[in-house]
Order: structure tokens, then C-alpha cells, then sequence
């Protein structure tokens, strides 16, 4: 996986285009629509796997990379003057949402594909279309057409966007034959704040907050795909020991959220202790994150040229002691799930994602890798600096509950051993650089993929000359896990619908934006 | 599982006394809870929250109020499933226009006398969100608020030097 097979075909094969010479660090290229069509075609045969698809006035963009070696990275871009381009979700179905949602902000439309069916637009904004190259009208609003179940003895739930507990909003459709659901329909939207059109001419600062309010809960993991994607653009190299302290506030988000999503697993499986003990070990992150960086999420500590925050001494000295005491700790309540069946009769062959659909749904973080993927943005496409760092990447097949439980056991093993090896080669020297921007500049783009701890994220910026957001896109992981909990939820019992969910743990603000 | 429970028997529970609020007022306000809160409201003080469009963050912060640190229970405040069974409507995010319909209905589905609190800079004024097309600016705009609780996202001891606050109001 790490360098290509020369006896595979070049995906990239005759994809053709003129090159935008101020995108970077990876190639975009403008294509007209045989190139982008057989962009798609790749990626319905597997070849490709999309990274994102994204619009702005009059042209779409699409990001894929080599299946085969995913750090070979290329972005297309289709001018659609007419407000049409060939669908690529009519053969490549993890697109159909990232088109409804295009077709919903800049009323560029798809031609051709399976659902026409507004995605992020209720009805309700009072303007279609909001970020089209002309104003448009709202529309009336059209009672939403949930897909038809047929079949004798069939009962629908509808679930959301108000839920029971302290979550996030959305809508279920379950269809459920007695116990078995035979199909979910997700309604997602409900969290849509307008975050890419707020982005437009915003100043690197506020761009910077709002990137790392996209999902509060990878707050660190989304400022630092922003600064990512800024630093590439403009040409900023952040200082070592900012890039070190950016990769430990990455890792003790991933650890606390981890810690978080065990213990929520096990108690949606009815186990509750396991939840207690958990939820103190993740509070036990976020206070030292508070001592040492002055914020409990450490949210806004990322910024465009390094970090805002330093970590002195003593702060050091209480994350070592937090890591040591987490290692002791949680050791014990892995060994309580591994020997308590009657839990794991909730988690084992609950929920399962077969390894194709993670496959071709390019799904990451610890839903694909739980369903056979080797992935991780840390190594593919990679970035500073985890190339310095040693660490595990784990992997297993089964892709049920119990496995991507156990991908987060893995993940929060190998983000203490990260945060060790960080402290022990920190560097010292500033954690800022303050760069200018320079007036005469052309405008300059620049993307980035950062992992989360929920999978990779993608951010894509255009800047002008005068340093202001011309676009920005942000790609949650979730768009790309989101379908996939429809798949593995079927056939399962509607009981176990809250312990699948909580598996995935997909974001709902990150992903309606 | 047997060590992991006995421990809980051998071990300082993880709960923290409410340190000391740096505003004596709220410190007062605690006091009075007790008694206030059963006059008013027989034995607790139920919570509903809606998430109208926030981040997560606020989520997460509200989540945390339940763990062994603080406990919110202890109080007398709990988080309830059904708005029927609710005294106060705590709101996070801007109250985004797809969640606007489905905030009211909660709201009118809870039994008067009702409370509400906006939580996190989002609800108290729309915070970043203010003026986009997809957003009202904050939860006063679509209800009427009682208290608001500001933070980006607030510390789950703000959130509880608030609710106590209401209480005692
Ligand atoms: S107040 Fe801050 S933390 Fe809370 S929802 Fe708004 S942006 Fe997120």
C-alpha cells in the first residue's frame, strides 16, 4: 500500500487538463466532461476513491486518490456554464449525497443521477440556492418523499430530529418487519448552519473559528486541517515546535473522545459501569487539556502558522502523570468488557459493514479500519509529524460493533504512545510564525487531509490577494459513514439500532455544515 | 468486575463538592436550593435539551455534567426523555431554520410552568453563526428566555453555577 505496484494500471491515466498552477501541495486540473466522466468511471470500478466533491459558482470539484496507494492525490474541476455536469453518484453511489447537497447551496445540478431529492435545503432558509452565482427564490417547500417500503406486516419508526438523549439532531426512518429493520433512511440536514457561505470573505481569523466549530467534538483535528490547507496555499512552514504540540492536542482529542465512545458503546449494550469509569478517564484528558492549554477542547489552539498556546514544564509533567494513569486504568476495564459476555453478546456480530461497502465508500477512521481498511491521513497522504513518530495503524475484518470497539481500545493505546514520544523530542523555539500577507499576491489554494479521530477530514481554500476566504470546503469524514450505517444496520433488531449508531458516532453538525 | 466494584467501596468517591463559585451570589443561591427547589417543584428539576443546530461541543459539556466529577443528579437536576416530563428546555446552537419547527414543538409539548435556557454563546446570540441565512440568532429569538449561560462552549461547572442559579431565581 505504501508505494504503488507499477504493474497496476495508472488510474490517472489520460485524465487530462489544464493545470492550475497556484493549488497546492497537490494538482488540480480544469477538465472538460469526458475526463471528469471517466474520472467517475474509475471510481465505480474501484480504481479511484473519492475524497470529496464540492461546488462553487459554476464549477465542481472532485477530489480522488489512487486506491491503491492513497497519498497519490488529484483534484478535477468541471466549469458547468449551463448549471449541469455528468453525475458521478449515477455510477458511483457515495457521491448521490455530495451532489444533493451542491445541487442544494450553488443549484448546480447533476445529470442523471438515482436521487433528485433536496438533501441540506428543507425549505426553510427563505432563498434557494444561497450560494449560487445568483440569487434565487425559495422554492416551496415539497413534503420530502422518504423512499417506499413495500411488503406485508411492515411498520415504520420514524425517530428524530429530537432524540431522547444529549445528542445531536437528526431523522430516522426504520422499517421493521416485527424486530428486523429492513431498511433505515437517514434525514440529515437539521444542523445546517451555513457554514461555507459565513466562510466567504472572512478574514484567516474567523475562518480559523469557524473551521474549528465544524464538529466541536475534532475541534483540533478541523483547525488543523484549516491551517493545513492555509500553510499550503500561502507557503507558511509552521515552527517544529508548534507542529509537535498541534500533533499532542490531536492526540489527546482522539484519546478523550475514544474514552468517551467505549464507555457510551458499553452503555447502550446496558452495561453501565463501564460508562462511569470511562466517562471519568475521559474528563480526567479534558481537565489536563484545561491546565495546559487553557480549554477543555482545546478549541481554537490550532491556528493558521502554529499554535496559539505553549505547553511549559510543568504541563509536561501532568500530561505524563495523565498518560501513565490512563495506561493503568483502562487496561482494567478492557479486561472487565473482554471477560463479560453477556456484553459481548450485544457488541459481537451486531452492525456489520462488510469490507466492500467500507471499500467503496473510501469510509475512514475506525469504521473502515474496522471493516478490513488500512487507512490513516496521519500516514496516507501523511503529514508532520507522524512521519517522525512511531505508531500502529490496527485493522480487522469482522467490521461488527465489537470490532470497532476495539479499533478505539487499539487507537487510544497508540495515541499514549504518541504523546510520549512527543514530549520526549519537543523541541524548543517559537510556537508562531507571524507571516505577512503579501498584497501582490495572486490568489492561492491549498488543501489539506488531517485524521480526526473519527476518520480524515478534507479542506480545500482559496485565498485572495488580499488574504480573505474566497472558498472554503470542509469534508467530514462522516458523509462517507453516514450511508454505511443505513447498510449495516439492516437485518438487525431494532433494539440494537441505538448501540450500532453509537458505534459509528457520525457527526451531524460536521457533516450538514 | 467483582475488584472494579469493590474498589468503589474502598475508594474517595470521584465526586467533587461544587468548589467554591467565585461569585458569592451564586454561592448563596446553592444554599437555597434545597428548599427552594422543593417548594417550587416537588422533588427535582426535570431538563430537556434540544440540540438546535450547535457544534457538538456544547453537547459534550452538557453529556459531562453526568459523569462520577459532578454528578448533577445529587442536585436534584435530571436530564429526562420525554419534554412531557419536562420543567426547563435548555437549548444549545443558533436555533438553525431546519430545527426551528421541531424546537418549538418541544417546547409547547412541555407542561407550563417551564423554564428556558439558552446554553453556550450559540443560543445566547447566535454567536459566530449571527446573520447567516440558515440561522435565527440564538434561542431568544423563536422563545421566550429565562437565563442565559454563556461560554463557547461553557465549562460543565458554569453549566451548574447556572442551572443552580435558575433555581434560585
Ligand atoms: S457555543 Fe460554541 S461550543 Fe456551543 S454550539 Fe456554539 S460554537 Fe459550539
Amino acid at each position: 500500500m505504501t508505494a504503488r505496484d507499477p504493474s497496476l494500471p495508472d488510474p490517472f491515466d489520460r485524465l487530462n487538463g489544464r493545470i492550475v498552477a497556484e493549488h497546492r501541495p497537490w494538482p488540480r486540473i480544469e477538465v472538460q466532461t469526458d475526463a471528469w466522466a471517466k474520472a467517475a468511471d474509475r471510481l465505480s470500478r474501484g480504481a479511484l476513491t473519492l475524497l470529496g466533491l464540492w461546488g462553487e459558482s459554476h464549477v465542481v470539484h472532485m477530489a480522488v486518490a489512487d486506491t491503491n496507494d492513497p497519498s497519490l492525490i488529484l483534484v478535477l474541476s468541471l466549469t458547468c456554464p449551463e448549471g449541469r455536469y455528468p453525475s458521478v453518484g449515477r455510477v458511483h453511489p457515495p457521491a448521490i449525497r455530495l451532489e444533493r447537497a451542491v445541487a442544494d447551496l450553488f443549484a448546480l445540478v447533476p445529470v442523471g443521477p438515482p436521487d433528485m431529492r433536496p438533501w441540506l435545503d428543507h425549505g426553510k432558509w427563505g432563498v434557494h440556492a444561497p450560494l449560487a452565482a445568483q440569487q434565487n427564490d425559495a422554492q416551496p417547500a415539497e413534503e420530502y418523499g422518504f423512499l417506499p417500503v413495500d411488503g406485508e406486516d411492515i411498520h415504520q419508526l420514524p425517530v428524530g430530529p429530537v432524540h431522547a438523549g444529549i445528542i445531536e439532531p437528526g431523522h430516522f426512518r426504520i422499517s421493521a418487519d416485527g424486530e428486523t429493520v429492513v431498511r433505515l433512511e437517514e434525514r440529515l440536514g437539521y444542523t445546517h448552519k451555513g457554514v461555507e457561505a459565513l466562510l466567504q470573505g472572512a478574514d484567516l481569523q474567523r475562518a480559523a473559528r469557524l473551521a474549528s466549530r465544524c464538529s466541536g467534538d475534532s475541534t483540533v483535528a478541523y483547525g488543523l486541517a484549516f491551517a493545513h490547507a492555509v500553510e499550503a496555499a500561502l507557503g507558511w512552514s509552521p515552527p517544529t515546535r508548534a507542529v509537535r504540540l498541534r500533533a499532542l492536542m490531536a492526540e489527546l482529542e482522539r484519546l478523550a473522545n475514544h474514552l468517551g465512545d467505549v464507555g457510551a458503546i458499553c452503555n447502550d449494550g446496558g452495561f453501565a459501569i463501564m460508562l462511569a469509569h470511562c466517562s471519568v478517564l475521559r474528563e480526567s484528558v479534558l481537565r489536563q487539556a484545561a491546565a495546559c492549554f487553557g480549554h477543555r477542547l482545546m478549541m481554537d489552539r490550532v491556528v493558521p502558522g502554529g499554535v496559539t498556546t505553549d505547553l511549559d514544564a510543568a504541563g509536561s509533567a501532568r500530561i505524563v502523570g495523565l498518560t501513565g494513569d490512563i495506561r493503568r486504568r483502562f487496561q482494567r476495564l478492557i479486561d472487565l468488557y473482554d471477560k463479560t459476555a453477556s456484553l459481548q453478546d450485544r457488541t459481537v456480530g451486531t452492525g456489520v459493514l462488510k469490507p466492500a461497502l467500507a471499500a467503496q465508500f473510501g469510509a475512514g477512521g475506525y469504521i473502515g479500519r474496522a471493516s478490513g481498511r488500512l487507512c490513516d491521513a496521519r500516514r496516507w497522504p501523511g503529514y508532520a509529524p507522524y512521519d517522525e513518530l512511531e505508531f500502529e495503524i490496527p485493522v480487522l475484518q469482522e467490521g461488527d460493533v465489537n470490532a470497532r470497539l476495539w479499533i478505539r481500545v487499539r487507537e487510544v493505546e497508540q495515541s499514549i504512545r504518541l504523546i510520549e514520544q512527543i514530549l520526549v523530542t519537543l523541541p524548543d523555539g517559537p510556537i508562531r510564525t507571524e507571516n505577512a500577507i503579501d498584497p501582490a499576491n495572486p490568489p492561492a489554494e491549498g488543501m489539506a487531509i488531517v485524521e480526526g479521530f473519527r476518520g480524515d477530514i478534507l479542506a480545500w481554500v482559496r485565498i485572495d490577494a488580499a488574504g480573505r476566504i474566497e472558498r472554503c470546503h470542509l469534508r467530514d469524514p462522516s458523509w462517507f459513514q453516514w450511508p454505511l450505517l443505513e447498510a449495516a444496520i439492516e437485518g438487525n433488531i431494532v433494539a440494537d439500532f441505538p448501540i450500532c449508531n453509537k458505534s459509528f458516532n457520525c457527526s451531524y453538525s460536521g457533516h450538514d455544515l | 468486575m467483582r475488584r472494579t466494584l469493590f474498589e468503589s467501596f474502598t475508594r474517595r468517591p470521584f465526586t467533587e463538592k461544587l468548589a467554591a463559585p467565585a461569585d458569592p451570589e451564586i454561592a448563596r443561591m446553592a444554599a437555597e436550593l434545597d428548599v427552594k427547589a422543593r417548594r417550587r417543584l416537588g422533588r427535582g428539576l426535570s431538563l430537556r435539551l434540544v440540540d438546535a443546530g450547535s457544534c457538538n461541543a456544547c453537547e459534550l459539556e452538557l453529556n459531562a455534567l453526568s459523569n462520577p466529577y459532578y454528578d448533577l443528579e445529587r442536585f436534584g437536576l435530571r436530564f429526562v426523555a420525554s419534554p412531557r416530563h419536562a420543567d426547563v428546555l435548555l437549548v444549545t446552537g443558533p436555533v438553525t431554520k431546519n430545527m426551528r419547527e421541531a424546537l418549538l414543538r418541544t417546547y409547547d409539548a412541555m407542561p407550563a410552568p417551564k423554564w428556558v435556557v439558552a446554553v453556550g454563546d450559540c443560543a445566547a446570540c447566535g454567536g459566530l453563526y449571527a446573520g447567516s441565512y440558515a440561522c435565527e440568532r440564538g434561542a431568544a429569538a423563536v422563545l421566550p428566555v429565562d437565563l442565559r449561560i454563556a461560554g463557547c462552549p461553557p465549562s460543565p461547572t458554569q453549566l451548574l453555577e447556572g442551572l443552580l442559579a435558575l433555581v434560585a431565581s
